[in-house]
């Protein structure tokens, strides 16, 4: 790394980077403490995550949690998909203000009005059709529709930046508009539908506000449990849970994250291949890798 | 042959058709109409009554249909002392958090974005990391750094600068360090976006034609870099007044939060035709803030 020209800025970014950090690494160092009280070190104990996997509570909240993240993430990846395409590639059409206007707007909304008017919907229509009751399904819903916003950001933005001609192509060619978009334009979108339906799962694990209003009796996600029981003060258990999430988030993200880039190294790699044999005439086939 | 490509021509309409309808149907239902339903709910009263609150539309004896507007919650919320000021303060709160945030996130966009091509990659992912954990245990962890028995104050009597610890928890410095902290890579990523693009080589025209570095940041790298300033205070400052996470667990009962009045309104005390004109005076608060956001966001992704 290159920061010898100014040490102003590298001393910068290592007061940010451990402002960033040291919040968490603190949060984790405390869940081995043997102590009930929080900042007193009472010695290295796992005993925390011991009474943590012993708890049926939090394995049902858990249960719960990530039976919502994996459909919202499966739904705001297919509805978000549609509206980034929808965005990028169709220029013109009655109510396009509007249409951006409603993906751009959840990304900003204060949770509590999202929340609120979410759970007043759902009880007219309760009252109006007698669906749905309020649990599973409306957090489902709620979270489906703020995730697709940031899915629906992530297709457009890079289907912007791939070219419009090998669609065109295939069109013309008499592919049938669906066959293009599952054989074309998907495996293009491949790497940010990866990374949508990796945003909308934690975006649904992690959201408190929006589910504490639109859940029903019974139904207890993961982060209510937590606030529930920081509300209650400090507790080691929650910072032996905290520590697993969030080993589990960063592996699960730089994973992800080498697995995109490896892919998408390949695939320029392929292309520029693909460039070289175009021009290329010799009677030698050859070899595609 | 012309009504195969007229066929062909009329499904491929269909299909962008189906593409377009899907989310804006789901959008349409699930985001646009709640909010008219908070804006009817509104404009209702309250009643001891499952819902809690009074029909708009009424049907007379005639037949015809007559509606009721009730303006006395927007009424109550001008003269309660409590309402306005809780208002204030949310803005006093996030404008502050906002101008905190900025100042200790240009360094560090301005630092990554001069870094080299591999430095880069890794601090971004730095700065993204922290966004993919929890916000609810990020807010968590400064719990237990501001308590008075909290890691902060026993370093500092330990060290000996203080003799008893100083109040930071349930206090506005926590929820500032809260907003800042958890809305950091928000402020970071479209200043980012933006110094990367800077070129270079007018600061060093400057320089040559003899301004100093002070003078070139104000007069050149700032201006530059004013859309990634704004995306980025946006970003922090319409959530952040909004906010009811950091205040509620931050700073208890003696911040006044508007994101917290709401929330108690509505589900402690029931009053929910209340918490739905807060709701209102809010969103109307952020309209133009939201509008500027919102056409910032479709000029960048649309790639210009």
């Amino acid at each position: 790394m290159s920061f010898k020209k100014s040490p102003f800025t590298f001393s910068l970014l290592c007061f940010g980077f451990a402002f960033l950090y040291i919040p968490i690494f603190l949060l984790m160092f405390y869940s081995f403490n043997y102590s009930k009280v929080v900042p007193v070190w009472g010695g290295f104990s796992v005993r925390w995550y011991v009474e943590l996997f012993q708890s049926e509570e939090i394995w049902s909240a858990v249960g719960l949690s990530l039976q919502i993240a994996i459909m919202n993430a499966t739904f705001a990846t297919m509805l978000g998909a549609l509206a980034g395409i929808a965005m990028a590639r169709i220029k013109r059409f009655r109510g396009r203000t509007l249409f951006s206007g409603m993906i751009s707007a959840p990304l900003v909304m204060p949770e509590v009005i999202t929340g609120l008017s979410l759970l007043l919907l759902f009880i007219t229509m309760a009252e109006i059709i007698g669906w749905p009751s309020r649990g599973i399904t409306t957090i489902t819903i709620a979270h489906i529709t703020f995730s697709l916003a940031y899915v629906a950001v992530i297709v457009q933005s890079r289907l912007v930046g791939v070219d419009e001609s090998l669609e065109e192509a295939a069109l013309d060619l008499g592919a049938k508009p669906y066959r293009v978009l599952i054989d074309v334009t998907v495996p293009l979108l491949a790497p940010a539908l990866a990374a949508g339906w990796l945003l909308a799962f934690t975006l649904s694990l992690d959201d408190l506000v929006i589910a504490s209003f639109v859940s029903g009796p019974g139904a207890n996600t993961l982060p209510m449990l937590i606030y529930s029981r920081v509300k209650l003060g400090l507790k080691p258990d929650v910072n032996a849970l905290a520590t697993i999430i969030i080993l589990i988030v960063a592996i699960g993200v730089c994973v992800a994250g080498w697995i995109l880039s490896r892919q998408e190294k390949q695939r320029m790699a392929d292309m520029q291949m693909a460039e070289a044999e175009k021009y290329d005439f010799s009677d030698e086939p050859q070899s595609s890798r | 042959m012309r009504s195969r490509i007229q066929s062909k021509l009329q499904s491929a309409e269909l299909w962008q058709a189906f593409i377009i309808a899907v989310p804006y149907i789901w959008l349409l239902i699930f985001f646009l109409i709640p909010f008219f339903i908070v804006l009817k709910i509104s404009f209702a009263e309250y009643i001891l009554a499952s819902p809690p609150f009074s029909k708009l539309f009424r049907l007379a004896d005639t037949g015809a249909m007559y509606m009721t507007l009730i303006f006395d919650n927007f009424v109550y919320l001008w003269e309660d002392d409590l309402y306005l000021n809780t208002y204030l303060n949310s803005l006093q709160i996030s404008i502050t958090s906002t101008i905190l945030c900025l100042l200790v996130g240009y360094p560090i966009a301005y630092g990554i974005a001069r870094a080299t091509p591999t430095a880069k990659k890794i601090l971004l992912l730095m700065v993204i990391l922290p966004f993919w954990t929890s916000f609810l245990l990020r807010v968590y962890a400064w719990i237990g750094l501001l308590a008075d028995q909290g890691t902060i104050n026993n370093f500092l009597i330990w060290i000996g600068i203080i003799d008893e610890p100083i109040k930071m928890l349930y206090t506005d410095f926590a929820v500032y360090v809260g907003i800042v902290y958890t809305y950091l890579p928000f402020m970071i990523l479209p200043l980012f976006a933006s110094i990367e693009k800077l070129d270079m080589t007018l600061h060093e025209a400057a320089a040559d034609l003899g301004s100093r570095p002070f003078t070139t940041f104000r007069t050149i790298t700032i201006p530059l870099t004013m859309p990634g300033i704004i995306a980025g205070s946006l970003l922090v400052f319409i959530p952040a007044t909004g906010e009811f996470v950091i205040p509620d667990l931050l700073g208890g009962g003696n911040v006044l939060m508007i994101g917290k009045v709401l929330y108690s309104e509505f589900n402690s005390n029931q009053d929910w035709p209340i918490a739905s004109a807060v709701a209102v005076v809010l969103l109307i608060l952020l309209v133009v803030p939201m509008m500027i956001y919102q056409k910032y966001q479709a000029k960048e992704s649309s790639g210009e």
